[in-house]
């Protein structure tokens, strides 16, 4: 059973990759350039514009140059596209022209900065919240209206109050991260079992080892949601915070390449950008499976 | 001076309603000697579970109070260990660990070494040897509540509170943890108050049964002792000839208390007059 089960979705998978390239590919072609039908004046023009060259044996072809930014590029174009940047990926040739590893690294490093500072004060201020009942509901309208805004429409504010972009971009992050976490944790640790607290109040444990081996350990599933949501909302923050403060990371990549028209070098950083995704998530599980436990 | 006294004991609770309060029970005045095993039967909702908690420190009486050889109980500690109808084993620490937390706690200048060996030892005397490094999810509900005496038993409170212990575990493992808990009983002579709803269980375990009449208002209306000699166990406790003479008793108060009001108009017992205390033995000579 072993063997089977895990392999045909491999090959299910790679068989869907395959019809998908494929269809791409074809989709992506452009046919050749076809002069009839054309007259002389038309076809100047089209040269002129350089929609058109002239081979060396005098036949009329699409100019390559332009092709490259004209229509959705084909896989072969994004994959060559691809081998250069990563060939290049630690070469650093100017000040905004770092190599692609320096962007993700970059990212990762802005996205952990702002994620784990606004999980550290969400989780603290969620377990004051959930312990305190009365202070909970003080406060909950001020979280409910801050919950929804976007992480983004603070990002002028921010900008004009640190003035420094930055920092703006890992307060975007903070921004994104902060809410699900805190309002999880304050539900976690209120909804905690009552025993448990009785428990370890008939053990008189202290204070901080109440909090660290019941009621951090007991509302453990319930934060790691809380971040899992957190997580996800930060994570699609920091891409367009990089793209609208101009900061050097994989979102600033998919931006400067649609300015530069390089297609390709878009579709290549959606696809950094997912990667960046897959391997932050693939961490966070490790660390979420640690905490988790059944009832 | 008795061990444990509960002392004029009355709860109330804020009505629903939001004016007026509901007396969930009032007056409630016990002595209990020590190494004596109590049990509180009464109907589900007639207060003997908070009437627990109040001895444990979880909740405060509303009049009255409970102390325990010779201190007023103001919190929950150490002394007075709960062992719960819903187990309250930490679901994320392994058999061992749950064990171990309760003893760090109450003896915390113990070397690592010494906690080890007094842990083992209380697994050891529930049966659970081999099973320490399991998480209480994989356990069954007796295992677990095994664990949760093993808990009880390892720091050697001064008294057990025993919150319906059993009333989660399948009929049959629960006739056999009865027995090692008379064991286990039998064996450390802790003072224990338990609460329960099974009369075969209380007439087992207890040396006197404490019969709790319905909310609001309830009250101790009787006390029962058990004159049956120890030790006890589940086959030979039905041949002794007061066996059915104080469990046909019991499920008669039950019965007669079994809906709201009843107990009042059969006007047994005024309002103000203390527990009855019943004793087949002395009835048995003054026939």
């Amino acid at each position: 059973m072993g063997i089977k089960s895990t392999q045909h979705p491999f090959f299910i998978s790679v068989f869907f990759l395959g019809i998908f390239l494929f269809v791409w590919h074809v989709a992506t072609i452009s046919p050749p350039f076809d002069p009839t039908g054309k007259t002389e004046e038309e076809l100047l023009v089209l040269e002129f514009n350089g929609d058109i060259v002239q081979t060396d044996d005098g036949r009329y072809v699409w100019n390559p140059e332009k092709e490259k930014v004209k229509g959705v590029p084909g896989p072969m174009t994004v994959a060559e596209k691809a081998w250069i940047e990563l060939n290049e990926a630690f070469v650093i040739k100017g000040t905004n022209d770092h190599g692609i590893a320096f962007l993700v690294g970059y990212t990762v490093s802005r996205f952990s900065v702002g994620f784990l500072v606004a999980s550290g004060v969400a989780i603290l201020v969620g377990i004051i919240l959930g312990l305190n009942q009365m202070l909970f509901r003080a406060l909950n309208p001020f979280i409910q209206i801050l919950k929804p805004i976007s992480p983004l429409a603070w990002m002028p504010l921010l900008l004009y109050t640190v003035k420094d972009p930055k920092w703006t971009a890992i307060l975007v992050v903070f921004m994104a991260a902060i809410w699900p976490t805190l309002a999880t944790t304050a539900f976690g640790v209120n909804s905690l079992r009552k025993e448990y607290l009785q428990v370890a109040a008939i053990l008189q444990l202290s204070w901080f080892k109440r909090l660290y081996t019941v009621i951090l350990p007991g509302a453990a599933p319930t934060i790691v949601n809380g971040l899992r949501i957190s997580f996800g909302s930060a994570l699609v923050a920091v891409v367009p915070a990089e793209m609208l403060l101009g900061e050097l990371g994989v979102g600033y990549l998919s931006w400067i390449e649609w300015n530069n028209l390089d297609i390709a070098g878009v579709i290549f950083a959606i696809l950094v950008v997912g990667t960046v995704g897959v391997l932050l998530d693939s961490g966070f599980n490790k660390l979420a499976g640690l905490v988790t436990y059944r009832e | 001076m008795s061990f444990l006294s509960i002392d004029h004991l009355s709860k109330h609770f804020p009505s629903h309603s939001g004016n007026g309060k509901v007396c969930i029970f009032e007056d409630v005045t016990v002595k209990i000697n020590k190494g004596e095993f109590v049990t509180v039967i009464g109907h589900s909702g007639c207060g003997k579970s908070t009437l627990l908690n109040i001895i444990a420190g979880l909740e405060t009486p509303t009049e009255g109070g409970a102390i325990l050889n010779g201190q007023e109980v103001t919190g929950p500690g150490l002394d007075r260990m709960v062992v719960f109808q819903s187990f309250a084993l930490m679901p994320w620490m392994t058999v061992f660990e749950n064990v171990a937390l309760a003893v760090r706690s109450a003896y915390p200048t113990w070397s690592s070494q010494e906690i080890k060996a007094h842990v083992q030892k209380y697994i050891t005397l529930v049966g659970l040897q081999g099973a320490e490094t399991k998480k209480p999810t994989a356990l069954s509900g007796g295992m677990k509540q095994r664990v949760g005496l093993a808990r009880a038993f390892s720091i050697e409170p001064k008294v057990l509170l025993l919150d319906e212990p059993f009333a989660q575990i399948d009929a049959l493992t629960r006739g056999v943890i009865q027995e090692e808990l008379v064991q286990m009983w039998n064996a450390t002579r802790n003072t224990v108050f338990m609460v329960t709803h099974d009369v075969d269980e209380a007439i087992l375990l207890s040396d006197r049964i404490m019969l709790m009449t319905n909310g609001p208002s309830a009250r101790i209306a009787e006390i029962v002792d058990v004159t049956i000699p120890r030790p006890r166990s589940r086959e030979t406790i039905i041949e002794d000839e007061h066996y059915y003479k104080i469990r046909n008793h019991i499920i008669h108060f039950l019965v007669r208390h079994a809906s709201h009001g009843q107990a009042d108009e059969s006007g047994e017992h005024t309002e103000r007059s203390g527990p009855v205390e019943i004793n087949f033995r002395d009835q048995a000579t003054n026939q």
